[in-house]
């Protein structure tokens, strides 16, 4: 009986070594994967990496020179992405949280923004071709671009705001509507500063993610190749992304130009780390002060 | 010894959707008096207090039946503005829920959306309702600290400060004691004795000892129906109903 239960007990010892070694081993292979891929860009990037690369335009059909203006449309895209879809995302949110009869068509409406979700990037891309820049005669421009890429991020943004909203305890609305004081107040006032940090982070979270794609501003704002600096929003401007799909792909040096892909590759990767770092230290900040 | 009567019951019935949680409740609840609710968990003594603030509102598919009147207007009359009776009557809650700001923009909070703007006029109220809730001696020097820095009993006399800010007429507790310790739960029930000279007090409570210690009127529920409604001593030493003896010695509930 004794020696039934010692053996018994060894191997679900075993057992349970075996499942953390897996555990473990996953976990392993995920950060791996990470940092294998950012070492391979750093390694092939860093030595195309100078001042004037950052801050002159491309020269020589593209074959030398910087990706100033690169960095900057991508800079704009994203911040006129943010523009769009933040405020229109969390307003979506306060309604779907606060104001909906939870119901039927409400469920609709969440389903929907899933699907969303989960479109291919490049259907967005031509659907702001058709919609922004043929049918409302925007042209492919900054404007085009900014849109699409919010139309893009709006379900992330849209999901993380809701989230976040209903992790405000329900206590604080009903401490608050019990005073008298009114439901859009209540809402403006004790929901939405509370739910901002986890609305911000999400959101930015989720943008970083759409400075990335290619396939939304390559029809709507991107350009081969411009040095003059967008005046407008109704300006082409190039983007980071789609500056290395096309030395990539589209040049006639291909080969010539390959530490200038690897060096712009990094540059992008260094701008998505560097706003996901914004939202980790807004976070973590808030995780300091809050407490309930 | 019957004050005039504030809030006055007729035939009133509510649903959760189909299910009644309420039926034919009629009573009335007398100025500037102390009336407890009593029943076990589940008799409607908890719904019964959120329908008179409205807050059951909030909750989809709920249906109210019936007359409530506040000061001469039933409260459920679709011109009415639950947000002006909600100021009217306040509401301390089972747990305390202070807002995670400062203690003083916690009382604060409310008077400066009802329009309350001077610095000087808000000073001087969060002053006047600390100390009405007995909480001023031990936060006087610490109005700027968050309230989550407060105890449990310290929080719920922030949260009736809080709630004696607006300057309500009635002020509805839900078991405000229940989350909190003998020596806190005794300074709250101190505190309720005060407030009775110039507030109605409605307060629903599973302590039997309190509802005998602090009211002078006591009614039973049980399933949704108010079962007897009378003088807190009469209840407690000679009820006229078999049900209310029952409860009141622990033969059930």
């Amino acid at each position: 009986m004794q020696a039934a239960l010692t053996t018994s007990m060894t191997f679900r010892y075993f057992k349970q070594q075996v499942f953390f070694t897996v555990v473990r081993l996953s976990a392993l292979l995920i950060a791996l994967a990470l940092g294998g891929l950012i070492a391979y860009i750093v390694a092939n990037g860093i030595s195309a990496i100078s001042w004037d690369f950052l801050t002159l335009p491309p020269t020589d059909s593209m074959t030398k020179g910087g990706i100033m203006p690169a960095i900057l449309g991508t800079l704009y895209l994203t911040i006129g992405a943010i523009a769009v879809a933040l405020p229109l995302g969390v307003v979506s949110a306060i309604y779907l949280t606060e104001y909906a009869k939870q119901g039927r068509f409400v469920r609709l409406v969440r389903i929907g923004i899933n699907c969303l979700a989960g479109v291919p990037s490049v259907v967005f891309g031509l659907f702001g071709l058709g919609f922004f820049v043929v049918f409302l005669h925007f042209g492919s421009c900054i404007l085009s671009g900014a849109l699409t890429l919010g139309i893009l991020v709006l379900p992330t943004i849209i999901g993380a705001s809701e989230e976040a909203l209903k992790a405000v305890p329900q206590t604080f609305r009903e401490a608050s509507l019990a005073l008298g004081v009114s439901k859009w107040e209540t809402i403006y006032k004790i929901v939405l500063p509370n739910a901002l940090p986890g609305i911000l982070t999400g959101s930015i979270l989720g943008i970083g993610r759409a400075a990335g794609e290619t396939a939304p501003i390559m029809f709507t704002a991107a350009a081969f190749f411009t040095a003059k600096l967008p005046s407008s929003v109704f300006d082409e401007v190039m983007a980071l992304p789609y500056h290395v799909y096309v030395l990539a792909t589209a040049g006639t040096h291909i080969d010539q130009t390959r530490s200038i892909q690897y060096g712009t590759v990094l540059v992008l990767v260094g701008l998505v780390l560097g706003v996901d770092l914004i939202a980790i230290v807004i976070r973590s900040y808030v995780r300091k002060k809050k407490r309930w | 010894m019957e004050g005039n009567s504030i809030i006055e019951l007729k035939n009133v019935n509510f649903f959760y959707g189909k299910t009644r949680a309420l039926t034919d409740i009629t009573m009335d609840f007398s100025k500037n008096r102390v009336t407890a609710l009593i029943g076990p968990s589940g008799c409607g003594k908890s719904t019964l207090l959120r329908v008179l603030n409205r807050m059951n509102d909030l909750i989809d598919g709920t249906k109210v039946e019936g007359e409530i009147i506040f000061e001469g207007i039933n409260i459920y009359k679709p011109d009415v503005d639950p947000v002006d009776i909600r100021r009217k009557i306040g509401m301390v809650f089972q747990k305390p829920n202070p807002f995670p700001k400062s203690i003083f923009s916690n009382i604060a909070y409310a008077p400066r959306l009802a329009g309350i703007t001077k610095r000087s006029d808000l000073e001087f109220l969060v002053e006047e309702s600390l100390k009405q809730a007995v909480l001023w001696d031990e936060v006087r020097d610490i109005l700027g600290k968050s309230a989550m820095t407060l105890s449990g009993g310290q929080q719920q006399r922030l949260c009736i400060a809080r709630a004696l800010a607006m300057k309500p007429d009635v002020i509805l507790m839900d078991e405000p004691t229940s989350a909190l310790d003998p020596i806190s739960t005794a300074k709250i029930e101190e505190l309720i004795d005060e407030l009775r000279r110039n507030y109605t007090i409605i307060i629903v409570t599973h302590n039997m000892q309190q509802a005998a210690r602090v009211s002078s009127k006591t009614g039973f529920f049980y399933l949704g129906k108010l079962i007897e409604y009378n003088a807190t001593e009469k209840i407690f030493t000679n009820p006229d109903v078999k049900q209310t003896e029952d409860y009141i010695t622990g033969r059930f509930g």
